[in-house]
């Protein structure tokens, strides 16, 4: 024990700091490819996103470095200051933020523009570790249950005020950590049927969705013996299921913004304008589609070389995977990051202290759904929600808080063997 | 503490599943569908078509019939359109600025980016100074295209024309054809599309989301270059081609003229016929309307498209048949009293000949000669083995060409007519008809129907003595000068060559001092027949066929006038200068004859077609009205002058000759059409 504490240097768990160059790598590379211009070829060029990205790495793994020379401890004292902080920098970017592209997200200081939406993601996991890893927290108390929920729900609502729905839903995915600290399988559940309810009534004669559910819960009454109290749950879920099918409508129709309105048409069918709203999935879907198995080659994607996919360096960066790289290629990105999600969980579960666990699944969820929402949308899988595709996507802002809130959790590893925080 | 340590495996399931399903998606999209694939290319390839010289029509000499001529095709992409001066723009390109507006309105809606046609087939005239300030104009392009022209604007039924493919084309070409090709519409340009058309080059540029071009795709790899059609040489000659559509002015008929020697077709001439530099360019549809609504029919191919019965220029027909056969030799002689009687049936005769022989019979082409023949010929095996007899001798006919396609490279040949027995069986019951039933057969009247080639045809048996090759109009096929094979077969037509001598003595009899002796070409010995066909529409037709010279033959000839009367006063003359232009190429007779036929106007007129009537004027009538007020009695004298005087008028007008149109003279050419045939570089005068 005394010896592995003096050697600070193995506890570092380099097979994920190797994924995370790897990644960064690979986003460097497509970069350059998707803003490829014969004018500037050269690698290194301040001028261009794959210049300034260049930059953007150095820098986070300069970063990196320096959270692994600090104390573990120190992320435990500083987590409520940090939360605060990116709070009062969220309630700030509502009054002085510059907006671009209709979100009111990024705060300028000089030529640099800060976005703290990035940088609330791991200060609420900080927290909420914090929070979830004292004494006597049980989730499965309702009080320590509306705590978290409030810590998680905070930054979510000054975001949606931005309005910026890409980066408010990413917190959701932080019920994976409540989950895995015992809150009840019913909400993961719940979830998925909600989502898989609202689909169905978009698509289909919302009567009909009704029938089904009434048939099939009649039919699980009759058929099996059900105790009194499941069959009272069972009809509870029922009116409850309907009652949310019929407010679908509603809320599709007056809570949803038309933009949102009409990308969620375009990935369920319900209509089609490859002109106009299916622009981007449509080209994005041709670019991928077209680089085969094997890809057209670096620099060799005519889709995106040529500017048919927009935001192709950001949001839609997988697109340059796909064309240039083919089928090959995308299996070695998602590999890698299922890779890094499995290694993040496995370090999580090695902990000895709680706050580093729930602060490891905090970290796996908010990668896992940056990777699958991103991804899902450039293939058309998913609405289109502007989110980048972690440690690959052009921009510093991102890049910098995935490093910050990875590098953290390589840290408290390094220090698993030590002294119980 | 560590409870709930089991879910782990839940979350990592969760993770893995999802992960898969992305994978799957990738999968069918990046390995199953291939439409994405074809979709990127189709985002960032242009092809560009290069469109191949139309290949030339030559007549025999090399002279040119059709050629190209560069136009080109103003384009707009209208999103890179700037700013510019677009009065002076509209000026170079011959257009106001309203029609400016209304061209880039077209072009915005049909799309922003590609380019679109702005304004079609503009001259070199206007195109050279608007090449020079191009790039003053950005977002125009210019396209190079060829049109057809016809330089001497002669043989239109030949030639045919071109036009834009339709709809139905395309899709029967395979994908050859796109929307605004050119293809053969009649004709050669349609009968040897294939030949002439030529093979089209392509390039493929890459373009970027705003249209821009971003250089040749795979370094030109999948590029062709276009290869120009193959000419094609015409068997016609220029030199009589134009003769005979003059001499045809104002006239309904054809000339067919052919080499006996080799079958090939040295005239060609339908008339009323057009210019064919009419079917080119924006007026054409117009034009073709105006041809349609025609009663002259100029659109009708008539030298294979119109059947005539041959009357008496099948008698020379008549008489080998029967030599061959036997019946008659040519000292066989009948007496001519003016007329021919078989039971009640009389067929006239035009001439009180007395004592004929075969030689005079043709050279004063006597029907009762004939007519006794035929009635020989008929009843050779006995009056009631008519129905055999009739149907050999069909055979034999058949092979002169009568009554069978001849082949001829057009489309929509007609085959004539040569009657079975079965046809007379449903005229006059079965076996009730015998040989005087069917008399005027002998005369070339009746059932028979020929077209011109036919009739043409069967005077180049005569001059070859018993043999013909196929006529056709194509002399060699593309740089290769490929000749069709069927068109080199000997066709035999059953008749020994003896039989012919006596035949042609009696042709050269017609043009020496029988019927034909007005059209006689000094120091040329031409053969011939004269025939005056019966029309139950109207006047005679007018028919001459002949060939010459008599022991060399090169030019085998028949003409055919509608309505012209005797065969002797219009076709003659006409065969004989087509004749004498092609062997002396000069007319050695005076000028003035020529041009009395040139300018004699026959043209029928049109069925429903009634003089202009002169009705009572308002001051007239209101005088009759007045009169008759004041008593009818008293006045009918002064009122029955003013109505006759009308009348004498009406009859007057109605007798006045007729001047008469074909809508092909007065059809409009395209003005911009006149400007490119004036932009013409000079060709060689021809050796008139």
């Amino acid at each position: 024990m005394n010896n592995n504490r003096r050697s600070f240097f193995f506890n570092v768990d380099w097979v994920t700091v190797l994924i995370y160059l790897a990644l960064c790598t690979i986003g460097w590379f497509n970069i350059h490819a998707a803003v490829f211009d014969d004018t500037h070829p050269e690698l290194i060029d301040l001028e261009t996103q794959y210049g300034k990205q260049f930059i953007f790495i150095i820098s986070a793994v300069i970063l990196g470095g320096v959270i692994l020379l600090l104390d573990s401890r120190f992320f435990i004292s500083i987590a409520p200051v940090f939360y605060v902080v990116t709070v009062l920098l969220l309630m700030v970017v509502l009054v002085v933020g510059r907006n671009v592209g209709g979100n009111q997200a990024w705060i300028p200081l000089g030529s640099f523009k800060l976005q703290p939406s990035e940088f609330a993601k791991f200060s609420t996991c900080l927290l909420l570790a914090r929070y979830l890893s004292g004494i006597n927290i049980r989730i499965t108390e309702l009080k320590s249950f509306f705590i978290s929920a409030g810590i998680i729900a905070l930054p979510m609502l000054l975001i949606m005020l931005q309005p910026d729905t890409g980066s408010t839903l990413v917190f959701c995915s932080l019920i994976f950590v409540l989950y895995r600290e015992g809150l009840s399988p019913y909400f993961l559940i719940i979830a998925g049927l909600a989502i898989v309810l609202f689909i169905c009534s978009l698509l289909f004669n919302q009567l009909y969705v009704v029938g089904i559910l009434v048939a099939l819960t009649v039919a699980a009454i009759f058929l099996f013996r059900l105790k009194r109290e499941t069959v009272v749950g069972l009809l509870g879920g029922l009116v409850l299921a309907i009652g949310f099918i019929f407010s679908v409508n509603f809320i599709y129709k007056n809570v949803l913004q038309s933009h949102q309105k009409s990308r969620i048409d375009e990935l369920l069918g319900i209509s089609s304008d490859i002109k106009g709203v299916g622009y981007n999935v449509n080209q994005s879907k041709i670019a991928i589609g077209s680089g085969k198995l094997w890809g057209k080659g670096y620099l060799n994607g005519t889709q995106t070389k040529y500017s048919f996919v927009p935001e192709q360096s950001t949001d839609f960066i997988f697109c340059t995977v796909g064309e240039e790289w083919g089928f090959a290629g995308s299996v070695v990105v998602i590999g890698l990051f299922m890779f890094l999600l499995l290694r993040i969980i496995m370090m999580a579960e090695r902990q000895r202290s709680p706050f580093s666990r729930v602060y490891g699944y905090g970290v796996a969820s908010i990668i896992f759904f940056h990777v699958v929402i991103n991804i899902g949308m450039t293939i058309g899988v998913v609405p289109v929600i502007g989110i980048p595709l972690p440690f690959i996507s052009y921009g510093g802002s991102s890049l910098w808080s995935f490093t910050i809130l990875l590098f953290i959790l390589i840290k408290l590893d390094s220090n698993r063997l030590g002294h119980v925080l | 503490m560590n409870s709930y340590f089991e879910r782990r495996y839940v979350v990592t399931g969760i993770f893995i599943t999802i992960a898969l399903v992305l994978l799957g998606r990738l999968f069918y999209i990046q390995i199953i569908d291939d439409r994405y694939a074809l979709f990127a290319d189709k985002n960032v390839l242009r092809k560009t078509i290069i469109f191949p010289a139309r290949g030339p029509i030559l007549d025999r000499n090399g002279k040119i019939l059709a050629q190209n001529l560069p136009v080109y095709n103003v384009l707009v992409t209208p999103k890179r359109m700037k700013p510019f001066d677009t009065l002076d723009f509209c000026k170079m390109i011959g257009i106001d600025k309203a029609g400016f507006d209304k061209r880039l309105a077209k072009a915005k809606k049909y799309s922003p980016y590609k380019p679109t046609i702005f304004e079609k087939q503009i001259s070199v005239e206007r195109y050279a100074p608007l090449q020079e300030r191009l790039s003053e104009f950005p977002g125009f392009d210019v396209e190079a295209r060829t049109v057809r022209t016809y330089p001497d604007s002669v043989a239109a039924h030949f030639v045919g024309f071109t036009g834009e493919v339709n709809d139905k084309k395309i899709a029967q070409s395979g994908g050859y054809y796109r929307q605004g090709d050119y293809i053969g519409i009649s004709g050669v340009e349609r009968s040897f599309e294939d030949v002439l058309r030529g093979q089209r080059g392509v390039t493929y540029r890459m373009v970027d989301s705003r249209n821009v071009e971003k250089g040749a795709f795979a370094n030109g790899a999948f590029d062709t270059v276009a290869i120009a059609g193959e000419p094609l040489m015409s068997s016609l000659d220029i030199r009589i081609q134009k003769l005979g559509e003059t001499l045809m002015h104002n006239k309904v008929g054809s000339i067919v003229a052919i080499e006996p020697s080799t079958g090939e077709i040295l005239a060609f001439v339908s008339s009323p016929t057009y210019d064919p530099n009419l079917m080119v360019g924006r007026e054409r549809g117009n034009n073709m309307m105006k041809m349609y609504k025609d009663p002259y029919r100029p659109m009708l191919v008539r030298p294979i498209q119109a059947t005539y019965a041959p009357g008496s220029s099948f008698k020379p027909l008549d008489a080998l048949i029967a030599l061959q056969e036997g019946i008659i030799t040519p000292q066989t002689t009948f007496f001519c009293p003016h007329y021919y009687q078989a039971g009640n049936h009389r067929v006239g005769c035009e001439h009180f000949d007395g004592v004929t022989d075969l030689r005079k019979g043709i050279a004063q082409s006597c029907n009762t000669y004939f007519c006794n023949v035929f009635d020989r010929l008929m009843n050779a095996n006995g009056a009631k083995n008519i129905r055999p007899t009739l149907t050999k001798w069909k055979g034999q006919v058949n092979k002169f060409g009568f009554g069978v396609k001849l082949d001829v490279e057009l489309p929509f040949e007609y085959r004539g007519n040569v009657p079975t027995p079965l046809h007379f069986d449903k005229v006059f019951g079965k076996n009730r008809w015998r040989s005087s039933s069917i008399i005027s057969l002998a005369i070339g009247q009746g059932e028979l129907l020929a077209t011109p080639l036919q009739l043409a045809n069967v005077e180049a048996v005569i001059a070859n003595r018993g043999f013909f090759y196929k006529p056709h109009l194509i002399k060699a096929i593309g740089d290769k000068k490929i000749i069709k094979a069927e068109y080199t077969e000997r066709n035999d037509v059953g008749i020994d060559p003896q039989y012919f001598e006596p035949v042609i003595d009696g042709m050269q009899d017609v043009v020496d001092h029988g019927t034909a002796a007005a059209s006689r070409i000094p120091g040329i010995v031409m053969c011939g027949k004269t025939g005056t066909v019966q029309n139950s529409h109207g006047k005679n037709h007018s028919v001459f066929v002949g060939f010459a010279p008599r022991d060399t033959p090169r030019i085998a000839i028949a003409v055919i006038v509608e309505n012209g009367g005797y065969g002797a006063s219009w076709a003659a003359p006409i065969g004989s200068y087509m004749i004498e232009k092609y062997l002396r190429n000069t007319i050695t007779r005076p000028k003035a004859q020529v041009d009395y036929i040139i300018n004699h106007n026959l043209l029928p007129p049109p069925p429903g077609w009634k003089p202009p009537v002169k009705k009572l004027s308002k001051k007239d009538s209101l005088m009759v009205d007045s009169l008759r007020k004041d008593g009818f009695k008293k006045n009918w004298k002064k009122i029955d002058s003013i109505k006759r005087h009308l009348k004498k008028h009406n009859a007057d007008t109605a007798k006045r000759a007729i001047e008469l149109k074909s809508a092909s003279r007065s059809a409009k050419h395209d003005s911009s059409r006149y400007k490119l045939v004036a932009y013409q570089p000079k060709r060689k005068e021809d050796e008139q």
